[in-house]
């Protein structure tokens, strides 16, 4: 697959935001690509510039305290961050749209669903009311919702988490989008409701040859769907790799880690492997690489010395000289 | 584009359903449920036909009931008295027989003088207010969305210019006022050419620094229409316009939307940081329309509360400014001057104080009341199948 040109391509970015008396460095230099038609996954704990590094590609950023420092965002060959308002918004829900995590608080209380999924397609294009409903229709079956004819009139207090997240998803596929950018779809929702979410998202997928950014911090998740997947820790890519290579081999001693206090069958009745301390404060990152006051396998460099990424093997690189 | 269905049996799908009741018969329903807003309605409803009637009735060359006809001999007669037929010409008896509610010190009919007031209560009710909640919506949506957007020291001097052209250009130094204002235009131009990242250098780093936030110029401008007096305020407008029942709309209308900027910016700021605004925008929606058709909605039912009480103030504003003779000019009959009229009078005729002082008592709170039924209603939440 990495033979084509990516469709997107994040370029060293940083997203720094400006406190009263600190600065909050959230993406402090993050390169990733995502290649037509395929799952790319971004692994890391609540705090890591996750969702900043995300919302920056669709230009969500909140500015001010957020400011875009530096790197590019290349989508089709275009760097979208010097795009103006008006460009922006016609790439917003037509070729990039995003699923957010809380569907309960992400649909407006007082429309309908049909009016809220209407908006998104007639936004981007001429279309009419008749035409408009029958789309609508088309996507909420699409997405299994029961009786979609009466349940576009319905307000999104009267849907169910599922459903709701459903509708979302709706939206975000009203104007087949190349990329979905999901930011933990599933995290507000059951364990079965979950699975269900996944399906749909990877059928969707197949079928309309969509490339999905996939933001979770849930590795199970990750080793479900995704085609590649990049760690992130403290605003920076620690390791990318395949998913098997990262899932089979992980490198990284904070990937090591999260792989460890995943629970399965072999380590039934015994104690988790628990990563110690926190992921840092954004605005007072530890020298050298972020990692090591955490890091079981700290060298004395590690403490003043930011380390690169390492590449190990086709695709499969890392930000540890020590394990490399 | 979407060929091919995602699940093949959609049989499964098509499950029984609840009945479905369109959103008028539930938000019916809802506001049936309050019996106070029901009756409030009810009032409303009457009051707006009286008004209409009072209308049709009072006006043209021979109106049914004539609120300027002077009966000197007739004067302060109470409620429910009949006229004495011996002293009146034919068409100076009262059309329907009695003095339903009296008359005043010049023998008109108390009646046909409240039918003709109704209407001005009415109008200046609702246009003032109209015209306060449509200001004050605007002005607190801007605040609240664009609040921390900042206000640039560029973008200060243009207005500043154009408002200095505009106002010398008024006071008759026509040539130094269309010179300030070319030069405004000309710097705002520069200020909006700035804005772009590659032109940024048409205007000097330190004019292109934030002097304060939006939010902080539009609240600081409620605050300073606040602390003026503003019936003094509206007694010296309405003192240099001419005296016409539509300037006194507009002044009280523009006087009164405060309250509702602070209530649509309270409502904005906590809704700017809803998931729903956030994915509106990640779908492609303008700004615009994110403020008035997602986040307007969500902010609107405080507003009609308030604005049901303004119109409440707003008649006794009127009622206020006819009472000192800047009203509506004094052959025109409205609620405020016929209660101002019956002061003189308070102890040997107290239905002329009491009766158009009870229309607007009811009328107000019937407004209170439906506003309040009104809020549920409209709220989403509370439709229930």
């Amino acid at each position: 697959m990495p033979s084509e040109t990516p469709l997107l391509s994040t370029e060293d970015l940083k997203v720094y935001f400006y406190g009263r008396d600190k600065i909050s460095r959230a993406v402090d230099g993050v390169s990733y690509h995502i290649y037509p038609g395929e799952t790319v996954c971004l692994v890391g704990e609540s705090g890591c510039g996750k969702t900043v590094s995300a919302l920056s590609t669709l230009g969500l950023i909140p500015s001010p305290p957020g400011k875009i420092e530096g790197g590019r965002i290349v989508f089709k060959n275009r760097d979208i961050l010097t795009l103006d308002d008006a460009a922006m918004q016609k790439i917003r829900g037509d070729q990039i749209s995003m699923v957010f995590q809380e569907p309960l608080t992400s649909l407006n209380p007082v429309f309908t669903i049909g009016d809220q999924i209407g908006e998104a397609i007639s936004t981007h294009e001429m279309i009419g009311q008749e035409a408009l409903d029958a789309r609508c229709i088309a996507l909420l079956k699409d997405m299994g919702i029961p009786s979609p004819e009466q349940r576009l009139k319905d307000y999104p207090h009267q849907l169910s988490g599922g459903q709701r997240q459903r509708v979302m998803i709706a939206m975000a596929l009203a104007c087949n989008p190349d990329l979905i950018i999901a930011d933990e779809p599933t995290t507000a929702l059951d364990v079965t409701v979950q699975a269900q979410i996944l399906n749909l998202i990877k059928s969707v997928q197949e079928r309309d040859s969509m490339a999905v950014l996939y933001i979770t911090h849930d590795l199970g998740v990750v080793s479900g769907i995704a085609d590649r997947v990049y760690v992130m820790y403290a605003g920076l890519i620690v390791e990318e790799g395949d998913t098997r290579q990262v899932f089979g081999n992980a490198v990284h001693p904070y990937t090591r880690g999260l792989l460890a206090s995943l629970p399965n069958r072999k380590k039934r009745g015994r104690r988790l492997h628990n990563i110690p301390g926190t992921v840092p404060n954004p605005a007072y990152k530890p020298e050298g690489c972020p990692f090591h006051p955490r890091c079981s396998y700290r060298v004395e460099d590690c403490k003043t010395v930011l380390p690169h990424m390492i590449d190990l093997d086709e695709g499969h690189r890392t930000r540890c000289p020590v394990m490399a | 584009m979407m060929e091919k269905p995602l699940n093949e049996n959609t049989e499964i799908l098509d499950a029984p359903q609840a009945p479905k009741v369109s959103r008028f018969v539930q938000g019916f329903r809802l506001f049936n449920q309050n019996r106070m807003a029901i009756v409030g309605l009810v009032i409303f409803v009457i009051f707006f036909m009286t008004a209409v009637a009072g209308v049709v009735l009072t006006s043209g060359q021979d109106p049914v009931f004539n609120p300027a006809l002077v009966r000197l001999q007739e004067k302060l007669l109470p409620p429910f008295s009949r006229p004495n037929l011996e002293t009146l010409k034919a068409h100076e008896a009262p059309t329907l027989g009695i003095y339903v509610l009296g008359t005043d010190d010049l023998g008109r009919d108390v009646l046909a003088r409240m039918l003709q007031g109704a209407w001005v209560s009415l109008t200046v009710g609702f246009v003032a207010v109209g015209i306060a909640v449509v200001v004050g919506i605007f002005m607190g949506g801007l605040a609240g969305y664009y609040g921390q957007g900042g206000v640039r020291y560029d973008q200060i001097l243009a207005v500043l210019l154009l408002l200095s052209g505009i106002i010398s250009f008024f006071i008759g130094w026509v040539r130094l006022g269309g010179g300030l204002f070319l030069v405004g235009i000309l710097c705002f131009m520069l200020s909006l050419a700035a804005g772009y990242a590659n032109k940024s250098h048409l205007v000097p780093t330190w004019l292109r620094k934030i002097a304060f936030s939006f939010d902080t110029l539009i609240m600081r401008m409620v605050d300073i229409m606040l602390c003026f007096p503003s019936f003094f305020l509206i007694l010296t407008v309405v003192a240099l316009l001419p005296a016409s029942i539509y300037n006194i709309m507009i002044v009280i209308g523009l006087t009164s939307w405060m309250g509702t900027t602070r209530f649509v910016r309270a409502e904005f700021l906590s809704l700017r940081e809803q998931d729903f605004v956030s994915a509106a925008k990640a779908l492609g929606v303008s700004n615009f329309r994110i403020i008035f058709r997602h986040m307007m909605p969500n902010a609107i039912a405080p507003v009609l509360v308030s604005s049901t009480i303004g119109i409440a103030t707003a008649i006794l504003t009127e009622a206020g400014l006819s009472f000192l003779g800047f009203g509506v000019p004094p052959p025109y009959a409205t609620w405020g001057n016929i209660l101002s009229d019956g002061k003189r009078f308070i102890f040997d005729a107290p239905w002329l104080t009491f009766v158009p002082g009870v229309a607007i008592l009811i009328v107000v709170l019937c407004f209170n009341l439906f506003g309040e039924g009104l809020k549920d209603a409209l709220n989403p939440k509370l439709r229930q199948e």
